[in-house]
């Protein structure tokens, strides 16, 4: 069953290629729904009976490949699903048959499909190594797709930061190789000791630093609004609502597995992401509050949401932390993918991407603008969204352990979010000058956004069910 | 110093040294080259290092195999997406600052 995971993807994308320019969608549509069906069952599985495993080929691990779901990859997994299968319907209306940017958009979101559910269940550090690559060469096309120099520049600029990310991970991976023969993370966790040589720490320093540059963690965010900001509106929502969570997950996963016994060696190791974290949330959250173009603005609250998940890093000691950050994911996730596929909906409608160019869609476009609203108040974490759940967690377990200036982080961030959704509301809410056209939209595009959007508030009323699944370990 | 442990060595050096240049340099087609300068730094470390007893391990060398693959596809897509930045633009570098 994991396997199909990875393989359905890969067929589908193989098939929609052969047939040409922009086909394939009712292929992929078929396959993602069965994605989903598979990773809800496979969580049922997991939530039921622990921690599945597979030996691809019936190969074991020291000659084969294992691939291993814990609650942590079948939560990660069900977000994927859950975010591409409204995404695809999404992306369908949004690219008309002669589209060049849509060309190649359903082979290339197969691959980038495959590449991630093949990351969350690989079970040894080179597997994830070459997952990681796939994922990022995708992505970069898909970035690229549009074509124009600006994409294109983008587009260069995300493929060498991911080279250079990936790279210093696979020197990070040579050096455990050396040290202990393997790269099977669960040989490994009990292996690396708080006494482990020197040459382990530099290992482990490279590959989180590689996997904090693919997540665009401050200041590693620079090629990330660039390359969101200008691609395709579901080109971006994908990017910024799984992708970035991708290399987030490794670094959480390495954290709490190999690499946990050198985090509670140095304990002012723990400090170092939350602080990134922090200056993510501010850096990020100023310049959204200042960007003149839309998508730029969603791009870099991305920025700044990301900030919220490396927060949990001082907390992992005490249960509920690990819970928090995947709410966050899954919460942002949603909620981001909604805003992107709105902003779409809003810039193919008004002919133009300025914020200050909204004025009048409340008035003519009211489902896309009530969804753009309900995502943002899942990121501002009002209740009852996901949101909310996340940052209360967060919140909760700050002072509980006595840092209180967590907690204060967290609730700085959530105001500034409010300031630039409601940036984009009130320009919404303005008259339209009377000169102004609007073209009209397929529904589907404000549909899907809205039930996204929807989606990231009713996950706050089912948070205990998620918060099992990834306490499956 | 074993025969390993020097190929570890030089694989780090060539490592940083490809890593600077991908950062540093401005001409697209010599970061490509650094680029790859870079990965096949890590490989060399992947196989010196992983030597025992001047036996080589077969494993990293699968490894390597597997990684040089990914580096001829990443190669690959880097320079397609110079061209078409060359034939759009005419220039092969990135331009300073394009955020806004």
């Amino acid at each position: 069953m994991m396997v199909w995971l990875i393989l359905l993807p890969l067929l589908w994308a193989s098939f929609a290629f052969l047939l040409g320019r922009g086909r394939g969608v009712w292929l992929a549509m078929a396959g993602l729904l069965a994605q989903l069906w598979l990773a809800y069952t496979l969580a049922e599985e997991v939530v039921a009976s622990g921690v599945a495993m597979h030996a691809v080929g019936g190969w074991g691990a020291p000659l084969g490949i294992d691939l291993v779901a814990d609650g942590l990859s079948a939560a990660m997994l069900l977000l994927t699903q859950c975010i591409a299968l409204p995404l695809a319907v999404y992306a369908r209306a949004y690219f008309k048959r002669d589209d060049p940017a849509g060309t190649y958009f359903w082979p290339l979101v197969g691959f980038l499909l495959a590449g991630l559910n093949a990351l969350f269940l690989s079970a040894d550090l080179f597997n994830i190594y070459v997952t990681l690559e796939l994922l990022g060469l995708a992505a970069v096309g898909l970035v690229a797709a549009g074509g124009g120099a600006q994409q294109i520049t983008a587009a260069l600029r995300y493929l060498f930061a991911t080279l250079v990310g990936s790279g210093a991970y696979l020197l990070g991976v040579a050096l455990i190789y050396g040290a202990y023969g393997t790269v099977s993370i669960t040989t490994l966790t009990p292996l690396i000791t708080a006494e482990a040589p020197d040459l382990v720490w530099i290992a482990g320093g490279l590959m989180m630093a590689g996997l904090m540059l693919k997540t665009a963690l401050f200041p590693f965010h620079f090629w990330l609004p660039p390359a969101h900001g200008g691609a395709p509106a579901p080109v971006s929502a994908l990017l910024s609502a799984v992708v970035v969570k991708a290399s987030f997950y490794l670094i959480l996963r390495l954290w709490i597995g190999p690499f946990s016994s050198l985090t509670v060696a140095a304990s002012l190791v723990v400090w170092l992401p939350a602080l990134l974290g922090t200056l993510a949330i501010f850096w990020g959250s100023y310049q959204a509050i200042r960007a003149e173009r839309l998508k730029m603005l969603i791009a870099y609250s991305t920025v700044a949401q990301l900030g919220y998940l490396f927060l949990i890093f001082p907390l992992l000691a005490s249960a509920g932390a690990l819970q928090a950050g995947i709410m966050q994911a899954f919460a942002h996730g949603l909620a981001k993918a909604a805003m992107f596929m709105a902003a779409g909906a809003l810039i193919k409608a008004t002919g133009q991407d300025m914020v200050a160019g909204l004025a009048g869609v409340a008035e003519r476009m009211p489902v896309t603008l009530f969804a753009f609203g309900l995502a943002g108040i899942t990121l501002m974490g009002l209740p009852p969204s996901a949101g909310f759940l996340a940052k209360w967690q967060l919140i909760e377990l700050a002072l509980s352990q006595q840092h209180w200036i967590i907690a204060f982080v967290v609730l700085v961030g959530g105001l500034l979010a409010a300031v630039y959704v409601f940036r984009v509301l009130r320009q919404a809410f303005l008259l339209a000058p009377a000169s102004s056209v609007m073209t009209p939209v397929p529904r589907m595009l404000e549909w899907t956004a809205f039930v996204m959007a929807a989606a990231s508030i009713l996950l706050g009323l089912r948070g205990v069910e998620l918060m099992q699944l990834v306490g499956v370990t | 110093m074993s025969a390993g442990l020097l190929f570890a060595s030089v694989g780090v050096i060539l490592f940083a040294l490809g890593a600077a240049g991908v950062l540093l340099i401005g001409h697209l087609l010599r970061r490509i080259l650094a680029f790859n300068v870079m990965g096949s730094g890590a490989f060399l470390v992947l196989v010196g290092l992983a030597q025992r007893n001047g036996i080589a391990d077969p494993v990293p060398q699968a490894m390597v195999l597997t990684g040089i693959v990914v580096a001829v596809a990443a190669t690959a897509l880097a320079l397609a997406l110079v061209r078409r930045l060359y034939a759009l633009t005419g220039k092969i570098e990135l331009p300073q600052d394009d955020e806004g």
